[in-house]
């Protein structure tokens, strides 16, 4: 077992779910005018009603990592609607079954949890790389974070590097036709703006970046 | 933005408590998670009609609550689908042991959140069958998109499954028959001006003075293409022949025509659309057996009109006649 700062804790992904938190409510309007552009201009409304209901729920007595993301699941899956509640319930439901019961995290099991959230995404909204939705986010974020731990790298340069791709991929959108939710309806129109569930998933890996570094962020 | 507003956060529930406030007889209106159901159980054994979807189409579905139509409706924030802890809640109000059906609108969110409500249903044994509506031809290419979009078929599979539930039909019959009349039902829409969202305050999209769009789905999304401004006879035909085409109409076929209003249409413009309507199909040879002219499916504030057009026989219109008694339809009673 390493030293206690290089595992997550629950006290860690607390601050990660409240980082997450603090970044949709940021950017509310930002994602509100995206979704405005391409889809029905509620994706930052209904994300940052689902957030504010997580704060009040995430407490001292989810002692473990996977109690403090299955809280997340239940209340985004109650509270948001849309497409985003259950596409996001979903992510944080396999990552809470991934992370089990562990006290805390090394380095493999966040990799396997940020794999199995992706997958769950994936499974839920049908949607593959390239069709204009969160996944192109989530997925390139998921393989930098895998590549980067496999070359040896630390967790904050891997977190790093998987914020970095979450945030190219979600660039990657703005040049894509939709092939999945509401904004498939445009067909060509929806080239030029970027998806908007892929700038909440970019936030979701710089909430991650800023808050599950092993150097004591 | 001026409007009958008092605050977003409760707007939705406050329009719930409205509802009940003008029938209180038909609905009662349950807040936590939020459902509006049958004020009277039905007696006897029957199968319980669950629809849903985001608010801002009223009177769709609530006004559709009552004898001989649905059971619950749950609706969602303004063009937000219902979470899954309201068709829960729901359903299991409203069965009684019967089986449930979930009418559902082809959006990727509600697909996803009545799918989570049915795997927890389900996994209490509680039989939930689900028919999902998507009768808009203004999607054409469905195999790169979400699919047709469930718009005003949606009114007709309520009625007419209601009505079958409401004589007690099985679970497989009111599933069945919900299926073939969603099957043999198309629509197509268009605006005038776009919707406002009351959330974010300013319309879902630009159109200028003279452009129109053709091909709106209910919640503002783009149809097939924006156009200069044209007459009311010619947007009428420019909705009802790619319907006409697509249900493939043949001479001496007959229909259930419904001429919808968008939200802020005037029902004169209505009317001025239905006459043109009329005449083209009497021009194809195809009989309006019944017709419904007025606001079913609207778009909040958006200023537009859709067409329904469904393949009429003998069933459907013996089921259609059938008793109906709700905020938003009532003959036969």
């Amino acid at each position: 077992m390493g030293r206690l700062g290089t595992r997550v804790t629950a006290v860690d992904t607390r601050r990660f779910v409240e980082r997450f938190a603090e970044l949709i409510e940021q950017n509310a309007d930002t994602l509100t005018e995206l979704d405005a552009a391409i889809g029905d201009a509620d994706h930052g409304i209904n994300m940052r009603r689902g957030v504010r209901a997580v704060g009040e729920r995430l407490a001292e007595e989810q002692t473990t990592p996977g109690a403090v993301l299955k809280t997340v699941a239940t209340t985004l899956i109650s509270k948001v609607g849309g497409a985003s509640g259950p596409l996001y319930g979903t992510a944080f439901l396999r990552a809470a079954a991934a992370a089990g019961t562990k006290e805390s995290l090394e380095d493999a099991d966040l990799v396997a949890l940020f794999a199995a959230a992706l997958e769950g995404v994936r499974q839920r909204g049908g949607a593959q790389a390239g069709d204009k939705t969160m996944v192109d986010a989530f997925e390139p974020a998921v393989e930098a974070l895998e590549t980067a731990l496999a070359q040896g790298q630390g967790r904050g340069a891997a977190l790093e590097a998987a914020r970095e791709a979450a945030h190219a991929g979600s660039d990657a959108t703005i040049d894509l036709v939709a092939r999945k939710g509401r904004a498939s309806y445009l067909g060509e129109r929806a080239r030029g703006h970027r998806d908007p569930g892929s700038l909440s998933t970019a936030l979701l890996f710089d909430a991650a970046a800023e808050t599950l570094s092993d150097n004591g962020s | 933005m001026k409007k009958l507003i008092n605050a977003i956060e409760s707007f939705v529930d406050e329009a719930c408590e409205g509802v009940v406030a003008a029938h209180p007889d038909l609905v009662r209106f349950h807040r936590e998670p939020r459902f509006l159901a049958r004020a009277a159980a039905p007696k006897g054994r029957k199968v319980a009609l669950v629809s849903g979807g985001g608010s801002g189409h009223e009177p769709l579905h609530g006004g559709f609550i009552g004898v001989g139509m649905l059971d619950a409706a749950c609706p969602g924030e303004v063009f937000t689908s219902p979470v899954p802890d309201q068709m829960d809640a729901a359903a299991r109000a409203v069965q009684n042991g019967g089986g449930v059906l979930f009418i559902v609108k082809n959006y990727t969110g509600d697909i996803m959140n009545f799918d989570l409500a049915a795997e927890l249903l389900r996994g209490d044994g509680i039989d939930v069958r689900t028919v999902i509506t998507a009768d808009d031809v203004a999607v054409q290419d469905s195999t790169w998109t979400a699919g047709r979009r469930g718009v005003g078929v949606t009114v007709f599979v309520e009625k007419i499954a209601g009505a079958v539930a409401e004589r007690g039909g099985s679970a497989d019959e009111v599933e069945k028959i919900a299926k073939r009349t969603s099957e043999a039902g198309r629509s197509m829409g268009m605006a005038l001006t776009s919707c406002t969202v009351p959330a974010k305050g300013s319309p879902t999209f630009e159109l200028g003075e003279t452009e129109i769009e053709i091909g709106i789905g209910i919640h503002g999304e783009p149809g097939r293409e924006r156009t200069k401004l044209i007459s009311a006879d010619e947007i009428v035909e420019r909705l009802a022949h790619p319907v006409i085409e697509d249900l493939g109409l043949k001479r001496g076929d007959s229909v259930i025509a419904m001429t919808n209003g968008m939200g802020s249409t005037p029902l004169i413009e209505l009317y001025v659309a239905h006459r043109h309507l009329a005449k083209v199909l009497a021009g194809a040879g195809v009989t309006i057996a019944r017709a419904l002219v007025g606001n079913y499916i609207t778009s909040l504030d958006m200023d537009g009109c859709s067409i329904t057009l469904l393949r009429a026989d003998d069933e459907l219109l013996r089921l259609y006649d059938a008793p109906v008694h709700t905020p938003a339809l009532r003959w036969g009673v």
